[in-house]
């Protein structure tokens, strides 16, 4: 009897062992890379697609980031070293809608309140306009909010599988910021872009890995 | 049949004066130390009337509850020193009192009671309605109003996961930062653009829920210049922790200062706001829509 | 006298054949495990049964996830468990004409009963105990998980997304099951034995109760894996209308819950009402079964509200009926005062019958007749009375009209003076007695000691002025922690101390009893108290990060959080093992109860008792030498000597 008492103890503490693994299981946190044409700032490569197919989510819309080798991995863990220029450049593939708060379409918290959009410096987006905003990157510790245009449902060549390629219709927008004190620091999207979702703040948007994660502010 | 113990029944020494004494002197004690020392010192602070009302409130309860609290330690303390088994006793020499109630005790302890409970209910009732509410959110249309006519209305619009502040009586101008005037009456019209938020103004004791197509009204009249802390209070999704932002409360000439320079700022982007109202009614569907059938009257923007 | 025409009925039908059961023959039975697979085909039916109807949806296609595969899946899948249990056969065959056998329980030996749907209402207790005991440790590790990624304001062990899953677990599993912790294993076991019946009035409702309560855990956590819900076990809309397919877990689990307590209540109050004993009058009932027909009577009629909000909830999520949020003129009040309807009374059917216990178990550790028999079950009655007006004081600063403000003040504070009463009982009681304190006596002391902070800080929320500060703070968190941890659960360890004796007819170890409670009473105030004042220090509840300054306090909280993990393990291993191996006999009533459920055998007789127990007294005549034993049997009883006389043993 002892013995069946201390097997099923093992049994139910391996099974805890392999269930709380598995919540803390998250996707791959990846790292700016030291910029080789402005030396003491750092790259930060990201874009941002549709419902692209891939993941246990195919349905769902969400950021990736581009690690040292230039590989993608879907993930929002970004990772920057602290009292540095971070240079960001946004590919955004997902097609565009309005701003639940129209707030959210003036520029904060980028270095001169600005962002290059297309070739094009620009301190407001008007999301009445255009394609709309797609997406925002918002990092509210910090200040920053940087909406991005939507591309055009007209399109021929939409990106259909993730991570999408540059051949694919997309807009680039590029901003830097630069960063204060180590921590960690949530950020997210201020689009309501969880499609079939009330009010579309649910899915994505409140999943890490999709449209919700964490900018973590690292000593270099 | 055993019938009481004579350890009982011989037992002639006065324990209900005993107690009472004992309780009495401690409780003046402790209520006093609670009042006096601990009380001024409790949370949530004398930023705002709202809160220093708040803190009376709490002081009062605290010094109220003291005495209720020695009692029950007290007697239980007593009646385990006392009437507990010792060492080699058992029961075998007789049972406790036959004792299956008494009228009076239990008159006394219904009437102590019920007065106690019921002037908390009347004090409670007069701190809530004398200082406008107490800080706490009244809906739409409140009916504990400020006397002071001119108030600086502050819209909070409460939206996964931030807070926004919008100045009517700056052009419409809507900020994330928060500066208050002090010596100001003011009154915040919450409102939330999506789910279920909560603005809580830790130190100027405010806490009303942000509800969609809802406007709750709360009044403060800040006294004290200072940091003050704002943190969502009703859960509201993934960022609910991290939904806190800070605000001061500055002199008013500084608010004024303050204010016109971001209504000048935010021109642009002011003139792409909604004209300012008391709620706005939030996108059912997202932004990309799909939540209602197509040709729903929620379902398209 | 009413009461006395009721005894025929009340002792079971001796024509009744003894060997009927629920299902006969020596070959295969159904059990857990058909359940299980009959639940899992259905499950399947039902999945693929909404993905039929609904996978066009625009909704279902934009967000790739199915309502109403999920709720179909669940729903067939509990009629499936049912099924597999062999629950439906009575009633399908009474529906096609066929006679099916009677209700009389088979009484079988071995551990296989445990696993079935049995009608023997002891053996529901057993199994009700033991699955109680399984749901509050699953949800504790939650909570220690919960405590784990507090350790720090900033660092974070889980993600937010997880992290506010596991919170909603923790807190649904918890208030969803725990109603049950008291009622479940003791009320079905104990009140026919307490009341002098030889069975309960509806053993397939109370069965089905049991059987309920697996369903529901499964699919509430089956929730982890679809993506979690993140609304918190209060399912605010139109948070909760936002959530993924995880929060259709939430629907079911407490829907299945509520039919539980339904099922339980109703059996209890009609067991009650119709089947004492000759003799047993209102008078003489137990304490502990008026704490249970105060709560059944709560059950029945605060959890139907419950299970109508949730059905609400349901429509907004499959069919967009748009109820509890405002596109089509629905508002998120309505879910809020649906909620709180069923979730103030909740609290008191969660404390009620803790009440009930330790008024039950003080008369006989201090050898004395319980202070104010009848004040203490109007304080119970009054409590439940009462709980019905008092839920919008959670709603204080909900952006509601105001003016009703003031009354719900008024009727929160009254609730205190009958919960009071329990204070005046317990005292009374205590008063010129002899005091043992024996383990179940520890947590009767504890109870009192832990919900004094519970109760006197239910007052500081019911002042609305107060409330404003530390509404939906840690505050609340630490209070009905004190009056939920802090009371029931510690009745409900005292009450397992008390009468593993009587149902096992095993003794458990005095010293090692008294160190899970010395170590489980220090460590559950080191835990909770602290957290008053983190709620007050501006703390609030469900949340992943917090303020630099109040890390030392969570710390502490935290490593207390794992100590009191340590000192449930530790009764959980003690507990198992002693009754699993060490199996030391008990003497018969150990404690020297006068109470009736000791006087018959122990282990209790399959069918409970011999011959018809006639009741010539109260339950707790200690100290009158003149006192006559509380039965007298007929003939054949087991007669017994009566517990009254002190030391017997």
């Amino acid at each position: 009897m002892a013995a069946v008492l201390v097997s099923f103890a093992i049994g139910i503490s391996l099974i805890l062992f392999g269930i709380f693994g598995y919540l803390r299981s998250r996707p791959p946190t990846v790292a700016a890379t030291p910029s080789s044409t402005h030396p003491g700032s750092v790259n930060l490569v990201l874009q941002t697609d549709g419902a692209v197919g891939v993941g246990p989510h195919p349905n769902w819309v969400g950021y990736w980031a581009q690690d040292a080798a230039g590989k993608w991995k879907q993930t929002t863990l970004l990772q920057v070293p602290a009292h540095t220029k971070v240079n960001v450049t946004v590919y955004e593939y997902d097609s565009g809608g309005a701003l639940r708060n129209p707030l959210w379409g003036k520029i904060q918290g980028t270095t001169g309140g600005t962002v290059n959009i297309n070739g094009k410096t620009v301190s407001l987006v008007n999301p009445n306009k255009g394609n709309g905003i797609a997406h925002t990157f918002a990092v509210p510790s910090l200040g920053i909010v940087v909406p991005f245009y939507g591309v055009s449902g007209k399109e021929k060549n939409f990106c259909t599988t993730g991570p999408c390629n540059l051949s694919e219709a997309h807009v680039t927008t590029k901003f830097s910021f630069t960063t204060g004190n180590t921590g960690t620091f949530r950020w997210q999207c201020f689009i309501p872009c969880g499609l079939g979702y009330l009010m579309g703040n649910g899915g994505p948007m409140t999943t890490v890995g999709y449209m919700a994660g964490f900018l973590k502010v690292v000593n270099a | 049949m055993a019938g009481v113990s004579p350890k009982i029944s011989g037992d002639t020494r006065k324990h209900g004066t005993r107690i009472f004494i004992i309780w009495l002197v401690a409780s003046i004690i402790g209520s006093s130390l609670i009042y006096f020392v601990l009380g001024p010192h409790l949370p949530p602070g004398t930023m705002t009337n709202q809160a220093r009302g708040q803190q009376f409130d709490i002081k009062v309860l605290s010094t109220v509850a003291t005495p209720v609290l020695l009692f029950v330690w007290i007697y239980m303390g007593y009646a385990t020193i006392t009437w507990r088994l010792k060492k080699g006793e058992s029961w075998a020499d007789g049972d406790g009192m036959y004792l299956k109630g008494n009228r009076k005790v239990q008159g006394w302890w219904y009437f102590i009671t019920s007065a106690t409970v019921l002037s908390l209910a009347v004090f409670g009732t007069y701190e809530l309605i004398a200082p406008a509410g107490a800080g706490g959110g009244e809906g739409p249309s409140p009916i504990w109003k400020p006397a002071s006519h001119h108030m600086l209305q502050v819209q909070v619009i409460a939206q996964q996961w931030r807070f926004t502040y919008r100045f009517p009586q700056y052009g419409g101008m809507e900020t994330t930062s928060l500066e208050l005037p002090n010596n100001t009456q003011i009154q915040f019209n919450v409102t939330s653009l999506d789910v279920i938020h909560d603005f809580w103004a830790y130190q100027l004791g405010v806490k009303a829920d942000a509800n969609p197509d809802v406007n709750n009204v709360a009044y403060a009249k800040p006294d004290q210049l200072g940091r003050f802390t704002v943190r969502c209070d009703e859960l509201c999704g993934v960022w609910h922790g991290a939904m806190y932002n800070y605000g001061t409360v500055v002199t008013p000439s500084q608010f004024n200062t303050w204010a016109t320079n971001l209504e000048k700022q935010n021109a642009a982007v002011t003139k792409l706001l909604p004209k300012y109202a008391t709620t706005y009614t939030p996108s059912y569907t997202g932004a990309g829509g799909g939540y209602y059938p197509p040709g729903d009257p929620n379902g398209n923007l | 006298m009413a009461i006395d025409m009721s005894a025929p009925t009340g002792v079971g039908r001796p024509g009744d054949s003894p060997a009927n059961g629920t299902s006969r023959g020596k070959g295969f039975r159904l059990n857990a495990l058909t359940a299980l697979i009959a639940g899992a085909i259905g499950y399947l039916f039902g999945h693929w049964a909404g993905n039929a109807i609904a996978s066009g949806y625009q909704q279902v296609q934009g967000s790739g996830q199915n309502d109403i595969a999920v709720i179909l899946g669940y729903l067939f899948g509990t009629v499936g468990w049912f099924a597999g249990l062999g629950a439906l056969n009575y009633p399908i065959k009474k529906i096609f004409g066929c006679e099916p056998a009677g209700d009389e329980p088979s009484y079988e030996k071995g551990v296989g009963k445990y696993f079935r749907f049995t009608l023997d209402h002891k053996v529901v207790g057993v199994q009700y105990l033991f699955g109680m005991l399984t749901y509050f440790f699953v949800a504790g590790l939650l909570a220690l998980a919960i405590r784990t990624e507090l350790l720090s304001p900033t660092n974070h062990i889980f993600s937010p997304d997880i992290y506010l899953e596991v919170v909603s677990e923790h807190g649904t599993l918890m208030m969803m099951m725990m109603t049950s912790v008291v009622m479940g294993p003791f009320g079905n076991y104990l009140i026919p034995l307490m009341i002098g019946a030889k069975r309960v009035a509806f053993p397939r409702l109370e069965a089905a109760s049991f059987w309920f309560t697996p369903a529901s855990f499964v699919i509430l956590l089956s929730a982890l894996w679809m993506g979690g819900f993140q609304s918190g076990w209060t399912g605010y809309a139109p948070l909760s209308i936002q959530q993924g397919v995880g929060q259709d877990s939430y629907i079911m689990a407490f829907a299945l819950m509520g039919f539980s307590m339904i099922c339980a209540s109703t059996n209890m109050i009609a067991t009650i009402i119709n089947y004492r004993a000759p003799g047993m009058r209102w008078s003489r009932l137990p304490i502990l079964v008026w704490s249970l027909m105060a709560t059944a009577f709560m059950m029945v009629l605060a959890v139907p509200v419950l299970i109508d909000g949730l059905y609400v909830m349901a429509l907004d999520r499959t069919a967009q009926t748009s109820l509890l949020y405002g596109a089509h003129g629905g508002s998120p009040f309505l879910w809020e005062n649906l909620f709180w309807f069923f979730g103030h009374p909740e609290v008191y059917l969660l404390a009620v019958p803790g009440f009930g216990i330790v008024s039950e178990l003080a008369p006989v550790f201090c050898r004395k007749p319980l202070f104010g028999y009848k004040t203490s079950a109007a304080g119970m009655i009054g409590v439940s009375v009462l709980s019905f007006f008092v839920w919008q004081h959670h709603l204080f600063q909900s952006g509601m009209n105001p003016d009703m403000r003031p009354m719900f003040m008024l009727t929160t504070e009254l609730i205190s003076i009958p919960t009071g009463f329990l204070y005046l009982v317990g005292m009374g009681t205590l008063w010129k007695a002899r005091i043992k304190f024996d383990v179940p006596m520890l947590f009767v002391a504890g109870l009192f000691f832990n919900f004094l902070f519970g109760g006197l800080s239910g007052v500081y929320l019911s002042d609305v002025p107060a409330d404003v500060t530390i509404h939906g703070s840690f505050f609340v968190m630490a209070h009905f922690h004190y009056t939920i941890m802090g009371a029931l659960i510690f009745a409900v360890f005292g009450a397992i101390y008390y009468w593993t004796p009587l149902i096992t007819g095993i003794q458990l170890s005095s010293k090692l009893g008294k160190i899970h409670f010395w170590t489980m009473f220090i460590t559950f105030n080191s835990t909770f108290l602290p957290l008053f004042a983190i709620g007050l220090l501006g703390q609030p509840r469900r949340v992943f990060e917090y303020a630099h300054r109040l890390q030392t306090l969570n710390d502490w909280v935290s490593i207390s959080a794992y100590l009191l993990g340590l000192s449930l393990t530790f009764f959980v291993v003690t507990f198992v093992w002693q009754l699993a191996v060490v199996r030391k006999p008990s003497p018969k009533n150990p404690w020297h109860s006068r109470g009736l459920e000791w006087q018959g055998a122990m282990p209790p007789l399959p069918h409970n008792f011999d011959t018809i127990p006639v009741i010539q007294s109260g339950p707790y005549e200690y100290g009158d030498p003149n006192a006559i034993p509380m039965v007298e049997w007929g003939t054949n009883g087991d007669v017994t000597a009566p517990a009254s006389v002190g030391g017997a043993s």
